[in-house]
């Protein structure tokens, strides 16, 4: 179980000064199996909520639990051989390390074509054209979200967080990815989402609104949740 | 050979023991081994030290080997080759150089290498620098290139230098007739209170021709990094430099380009970019489970490739 308590996030602007709140005091908690979309309007703290998770950044109030054990002090890549795994909305570029090594460092054991070709066609991509490539501007923007998803099925582990793993991703493949998330279905995952296809996987769904989040189990009506329009979002901007 | 020297060779070249074909040998200034071909000719010089290597007009799919081996202090030597490329010939030619200094004198080597390149002849060069050993001593490298390639004739050069040498000045200069072509490849670390100079002059004569010079360098410690290039396009031609730098700890890389189109049909571009491990790098490969250190060797490791 993983558990979020009362966790706030503030940023100070450098320039005015001023402290912006991006989440506050955020209660949140996600069981040991099961996919949890979390969605909302953009900028109201989805990805800071993941960043925070990682351990990326240190929330300015609150702790973090993981199977009962306060993780809010524990670094990154301590996190990461606990079983945190992450994928990120905007993949990292690297000049000249290849997919295979990326791959290889993920897993933490040298793999063998098969192994490669094993994450890579999970995510649409076949091994052979892809390992020698540096993961760097020549691949594609659709390319680099799918080794970075690639990268987190090699390194595996317990709580997956996956920051739109479908942003830029063709229409075609959306069903091979919806696979890829249900077999994950055993283990936490944490889904940052704007598509109603992934939505539907959903096992609970998180709605993040600028002050407040709800939350809808299966079962219930999820997408009551969501016919509400939340505050905050664009067409609020664009009538005021 | 002793085992010294079977690591240095296999750290410069490749070789695993006396190699196959052309090569010429050099240890602590004298000739080790040398074996001369009909394809490719090594004479020694008369005048000065060094050799001359003769590839006949139509050698292709050849190489030669001119290590050097360094495993003395108090030793500094100067060495000229020259290259005699014939025409439509396609050869490689490996050079590189292992000082290995465990005493507290210097030991520097400087080779003054010249290739003359007669039409449609092709040359990959290697050349690799590597210094070990616990001594004081300075361990040196001083080369000097001159490229001279006539009409299509096309020279890439890949040079490494991957850590020990506590000094280096490079001055690589190339002239390039209509349709001749220069690649570089060049990659540096320095680590310490090294310090590494390379220079690049590049003059475009020929209609169409065309360099390309890519530098990776990484520098940590207190080490001092200088990139400077020179193009100059005398017709319409191309020319691209791109340094691209890693900095750690107090290190310092320099880049000054220059370039001048002195046709205006030339067109020239220079690339420069110096700085610290992008911080989201650390973070991606860290979430992968590497600590920070092996986060930013795994960097280095890539960029160095
Ligand atoms: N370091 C920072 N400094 C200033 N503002 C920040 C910083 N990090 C995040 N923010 C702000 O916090 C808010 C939340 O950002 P976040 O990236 O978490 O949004 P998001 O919900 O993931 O949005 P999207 O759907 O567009 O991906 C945004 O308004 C963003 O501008
Ligand atoms: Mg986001």
């Amino acid at each position: 179980m993983l558990e979020l308590k009362n966790i706030s996030y503030s940023v100070k602007d450098e320039t005015t000064g001023r402290t912006q709140e991006i989440l506050k005091d955020l209660n949140l908690a996600f069981a040991d199996r099961g996919i949890n979309v979390i969605t909302g309007p953009n900028g109201s703290g989805k990805s800071t909520l993941i960043k925070l998770v990682m351990g990326f950044e240190k929330p300015t109030a609150g702790r973090v639990f993981f199977n009962g054990e306060d993780i809010t002090d524990m670094n990154v890549t301590e996190r990461a051989r606990r079983g945190f795994t992450i994928a990120f909305q905007q993949p990292v570029r690297f000049k000249g390390i290849t997919v295979k090594s990326l791959l290889e460092l993920a897993s933490g054991k040298k793999m063998d074509t098969d192994a490669m070709c094993g994450c890579l066609s999970a995510v649409g991509l076949c091994a052979r054209n892809y390992i020698d490539r540096a993961v760097d501007g020549t691949l594609s923007g659709g390319e680099l979200k799918r080794i970075e998803l690639a990268m987190a099925i090699a390194k595996g582990g317990e709580v997956f967080l996956l920051d739109e793993p479908e942003a830029g991703i063709d229409l075609w493949s959306f069903e091979d990815l919806v696979r890829v998330f249900d077999r994950l279905r055993d283990k936490t995952v944490i889904i940052v989402s704007h598509q109603q296809r992934i939505l539907e996987t959903a096992d609970k769904i998180f709605l993040f609104e600028s002050d407040k989040v709800s939350s809808a189990e299966r079962g219930e009506d999820m997408f009551a949740l969501l016919t509400r329009r939340p505050a905050l979002c664009w067409r609020d901007v664009k009538e005021n | 050979m002793d085992k010294t020297d079977s690591e240095l060779l296999e750290t410069i070249a490749d070789l695993h023991g006396i190699p196959e074909g052309s090569f010429n040998i050099r240890k602590n200034g004298k000739l080790m081994a040398r074996n001369s071909t009909a394809d490719i000719e090594i004479v020694p010089k008369k005048d000065k030290d060094g050799i001359d290597i003769i590839v006949k007009p139509g050698v292709v799919n050849k190489s030669v080997h001119i290590p050097v081996l360094l495993t003395v202090g108090d030793f500094k030597e100067t060495v000229y080759n020259d290259f005699y490329i014939g025409e439509g010939a396609d050869v490689t030619i490996i050079a590189g150089c292992g000082i290995h200094n465990d005493a507290c004198g210097d030991a520097e080597h400087d080779g003054v290498h010249s290739f003359y390149l007669e039409k449609n002849a092709k040359v990959r060069y290697i050349e690799r620098h590597y210094a070990s050993g616990d001594g004081t001593g300075k361990k040196s490298f001083d080369p000097v290139t001159n490229i001279y390639c006539k009409e299509n004739a096309c020279f890439a050069m890949e040079s490494t230098q991957l850590g020990g040498v506590t000094s280096t000045v490079r001055k690589t200069f190339a002239s390039l007739d209509d349709k001749a072509q220069l690649i570089v490849k060049e990659k540096i670390l320095t680590d310490n209170d090294e310090c590494a100079v390379t220079d690049f002059r590049v003059e475009l004569k020929g209609a169409h021709s065309r360099a390309d010079i890519v530098s990776r360098s990484v520098a940590k410690g207190h080490s001092v990094q200088s990139f400077g290039s020179d193009l100059v396009g005398e017709n319409e031609c191309f020319g691209h430099v791109e340094c691209d730098g890693i900095l750690l700890g107090g290190a310092r890389i320099i880049s000054t380009p220059k370039i001048d189109a002195v046709s205006p049909e030339a067109s020239l571009v220079h690339e420069a970019a110096v700085g610290k491990i992008a911080g989201e790098q650390l973070m991606k490969l860290m979430s992968l489970g590497l600590t920070e250190q092996e986060a930013e060797d795994a960097v280095i490791k890539g960029f160095l490739n």
